[in-house]
């Protein structure tokens, strides 16, 4: 019964999607303000109806409903709980689902705090908004029921994919679904202001906030996969450059460069059709992710389900959605005036500086992405792209984004003096060429991109820093001065600066655990010990242990530094029966600096589990400074949203009439 | 462009906004071919399977006591199993038991390909693990690679007493994929 209503409350959802979408658009076009009215009701009660679906769904996967076709096909009545819910989201069906309730549930804050933009505006937001939602709720009715039933009921689950079954992936899909789907936000305030005609400094005040909170999801989301793949592959690699990962990544390049000319647009009422044409393509990158990793199209070494008819669905919906609101795009934005002017040398220029270089490097992931698929549509055969594409386009555009981001603060709007910035600079040009310079000696001249890495990270970490310092005065003025400058800084600003410094810590990271990674792969016998980087790993042994719903063989290391004891890592390999599929079970001890991280393998010989196991130890230098990066961001983010400025439901402010270039900075 | 009117100017412009929309379209076109349910795009097909291995002649890798290889060497005896490596594969590795497996409890006659590999790094690897292979041939600069059609390392073909090529793998063998595939094949040519 419960099921049925989930299935009931997703078609209802379906016809409030569609009045919310066709009444307030008429309003606004004809300036009606009860039809525009309907639009918050109508946002709240498809919230109200996709969260029932949702959570009848959940239900039957909790009390473990065989009845349920999906919760057949990816539980398992033995599941621990979480995975019980978790595997909700772990399967096409559901993960659909939650793709919905997050877009209705974006659709639903905007009806409750977006009560300072003008009413007009918000209908069009909402009316975007439930377009989306209707193609979306339809996708998952016509080609994705998760609520179909199965007669008659089988005795247990088929299980879920034991590769899912890990905390790091039951909150991942989440939240790079609030991420993608977040994006969706800047999309619809897009369209609203192509159909109004009109992009002006408050807009760019209205879209940051939604932009900025989907770029904190984002941010966690592809970290929180990136861990996953780091712990949970147990190949000692947090990035592989797979399409899955990739289609996560542009969104994320592009919702950066959109996050930075929104301010371009908020401050100096410039490059708003650039700004327009990015919101639209952030979205656009978002959904393309969703029908790559639906329908198959790409290999990949992440499993979903996949199914042509879904993909061909997918693909109308990308059409219809990003095709409109580019055809929107090309009648309505060259229409947009730009108002402020700005020198070659300024904040706007280096603002646009960055969008050019993350633009660029997103076409640069796409291509990659979709180049064999390209290259096979013209006849060419098959072939795949790998890392040392990525390595060879990626990483030489991001270094000059680094170097242009430590100057970028320091410029004034309008026109910027680089030399005296650079000058200001001084000191952390230094510090950079000694870092850069200190890892080359370091490491007995290693990879001179790495120690290049390490200098702009460094550089970044400290022009960040002095920028800060210069802010606020400090060492100029007395520290309670300092102190008061300090306070009244918004916190935008310090926002900025964590995210900033944020990125320069993971970068430390990022590069050095690709360079200087070691690792050991060798048959090893209990007692033996192995000595990687400076680290004696003594080899115990291993034991079977029974677990709910998988039997594990552990193994044991006892580490130790100069005769020290360091930690005992025990890595594990599991077997699920239900789905017959092994997993591993990396064990990682960090030392901040450092991740020891171990693999245990087969045994030489199947019969003998006391003799030699394939072993594989990794030493990972800097890893942890990644996800610490990534964190900082994140919180970055999460304080430049707390500003007064950007809060949400902050009063409206009259500024509809604004004279030319009378925006203040 | 300094020659460019106002009007010429704007129309320009309007051209210029209409580019992301005609890339996009161009996208779409691609996407929708990309979904053809015939498709698999985990199958990278060998245009050389069922045809006769191609010509080649690799000297042995320095510092090593096996011998080179050649096409001549393919021909003759039973099914072969030629087997694409290098030191710096990871997965690579992770086959390296199962061949030498092979090699020791099924007789199979197992040579190699050391692709774009340095002599001493993959002499350290053979010492490492062990050497199963009957001769290697030594493609320092990748060129029996191409002419063999190869996407990736390691890769794994069946030649039968012909000179024939009668089946391929890309990627990593399995246990699974060497009891399921790999021995029904060879046992058909014996």
């Amino acid at each position: 019964m419960i099921p049925e209503i989930g299935h009931f409350a997703l078609i209802l959802a379906l016809v409030v999607a569609l009045i919310q979408g066709s009444l307030p658009m008429l309003g606004a076009a004809r300036g009606k303000r009860g039809w525009m009215r309907v639009a918050e009701p109508a946002a709240l009660l498809q919230l109200l109806l996709v969260l029932i679906a949702f959570l009848a769904l959940m239900q039957a996967y909790i009390v473990s409903d065989f009845t349920v076709w999906n919760v057949v096909e990816n539980s398992h009545s033995a599941k621990p709980l979480l995975y019980k819910i978790s595997g909700v989201w772990g399967n096409h069906e559901g993960s659909m689902l939650l793709w919905v309730l997050i877009l209705t549930l974006y659709g639903a804050a905007v009806a409750l705090f977006g009560g300072n933009l003008p009413e007009r505006l918000r209908a069009r937001v909402l009316g975007v908004q439930a377009w989306i939602s209707t193609g979306f709720i339809a996708f998952c009715l016509f080609t994705s029921n998760p609520f179909a039933r199965v007669t008659p009921p089988p005795l247990d689950g088929n299980d879920l994919n034991p590769l899912l079954q890990d905390p790091g992936l039951a909150f991942h899909p989440p939240l790079l679904y609030l991420g993608y789907v977040g994006l969706s936000m800047a999309f619809s305030f897009a369209v609203a202001a192509l159909i109004e005609g009109r992009v002006d400094a408050a807009w760019g005040r209205w879209v940051r906030p939604w932009t900025l909170l989907a770029w904190c999801f984002l941010t966690g989301g592809i970290a929180l996969g990136s861990w996953w793949a780091y712990y949970e592959l147990g190949w000692g690699g947090w990035w592989f450059w797979d399409p899955v990962e990739n289609v996560s990544l542009m969104p994320w390049l592009l919702g950066t460069a959109l996050l930075h000319s929104a301010v371009v647009v908020e401050k100096r009422e410039a490059l708003k059709a650039w700004t327009i044409l990015l919101a639209i393509l952030a979205f656009g990158f978002s959904l393309l992710g969703t029908f790559i990793v639906r329908s198959g199209l790409l290999s990949s070494v992440h499993a979903f389900a996949s199914d042509p008819t879904r993909g061909v669905f997918i693909l109308i919906l990308l059409g219809l959605a990003v095709g409109g609101a580019l055809l929107l795009f090309a009648v309505r934005a060259p229409k947009l005036q730009a108002q402020g002017l700005f020198a070659p040398i300024s904040r706007e220029a280096g603002l646009l500086l960055n969008n050019l270089l993350l633009g660029t490097a997103a076409a640069t992931v796409f291509v990659g992405t979709l180049y064999p698929l390209l290259l096979e549509a013209m006849g060419g055969g098959k072939v795949s792209v790998g890392p040392p594409y990525f390595n060879l386009t990626f990483v030489p555009l991001f270094l000059p984004l680094v170097l242009a981001m430590g100057a970028g603060p320091l410029l004034n709007w309008k026109r910027a003096d680089l030399a005296g910035v650079l000058g200001r600079l001084k000191l952390a040009l230094i510090a950079a060429i000694a870092v850069g310079l200190g890892a080359w000696i370091l490491s007995d001249g290693g990879p001179v991109m790495a120690c290049l890495a390490f200098g702009l990270a460094a550089w970044l970490l400290l022009a960040t820093l002095i920028e800060l310092a210069e802010r606020i005065s400090l060492f100029r003025a007395p520290l309670t001065e300092s102190l008061r400058r300090a306070g009244r800084l918004p916190r935008a600003h310090y926002g900025m600066s964590l995210a900033h410094a944020g990125l320069a810590i993971a970068i430390f990271g990022i590069t050095a655990s690709s360079a200087w990674k070691q690792e050991e792969v060798r048959l090893m016998r209990p007692g033996e010990t192995l000595t990687l980087a400076g680290y004696a790993y003594r080899f115990e042994g291993v034991e079977r242990l029974q677990g709910p719903n998988y039997r594990s063989d552990m193994a044991s290391f006892t580490v130790t530094r100069d005769g020290d004891y360091v930690a005992t890592l025990t890595p594990e390999k599991r077997l699920y029966p239900v789905q017959n599929a092994p997993t591993t079970e990396a064990a990682i001890h960090t030392t901040g600096l450092a991740d020891l991280y171990a693999v245990i393998g087969d045994p030489q010989d199947p019969q003998d589990r006391a003799g030699a196991w394939t072993v594989r130890l990794y030493h990972e230098p800097l890893v942890p400074w990644m996800w610490a990066g990534a964190l900082i961001m994140i919180l970055g983010g999460l304080v430049s949203l707390s500003d007064r400025r950007l809060r949400v439901g902050m009063p409206a402010r009259r500024r509809k009439s604004l004279p030319a270039g009378a925006a203040e900075a | 462009m300094s020659e460019a009117t106002p009007r010429t100017m704007k129309i320009l412009i309007r051209v210029l906004f209409i580019v992301p929309l005609l890339i996009f379209a161009g996208t779409l076109g691609y996407l929708y071919f990309g979904l053809d349910p015939q498709r698999d795009p985990r199958a990278v097909p060998s245009a050389l399977l069922d045809k006769p291995a191609p010509d080649f002649e690799l000297p042995a890798v320095p510092g090593l006591q096996t011998p080179g290889l050649s096409r001549g060497d393919l021909e003759g005896g039973g099914p072969v199993l030629l087997n694409v490596f290098a030191s710096w594969c990871v997965p690579c590795r992770a086959e390296h038991p199962l061949l030498s497996e092979l090699v020791e409890s099924r007789g199979v006659t197992l040579y190699g390909i050391d692709y774009k590999d340095k002599a001493e790094d993959a002499v350290a690897w053979l010492e490492e693990l062990g050497n199963p292979y009957a001769a290697i041939g030594h493609d320092d600069s990748g060129r029996a690679g191409i002419e063999w059609g190869i996407t990736g390392v390691p890769e794994t073909f069946v030649i039968d007493g012909d000179g024939t090529i009668r089946y391929r793998h890309a990627g990593p063998l399995t246990r699974q994929l060497i009891e399921e595939e790999l021995l029904p094949v060879l046992e058909q040519l014996r």
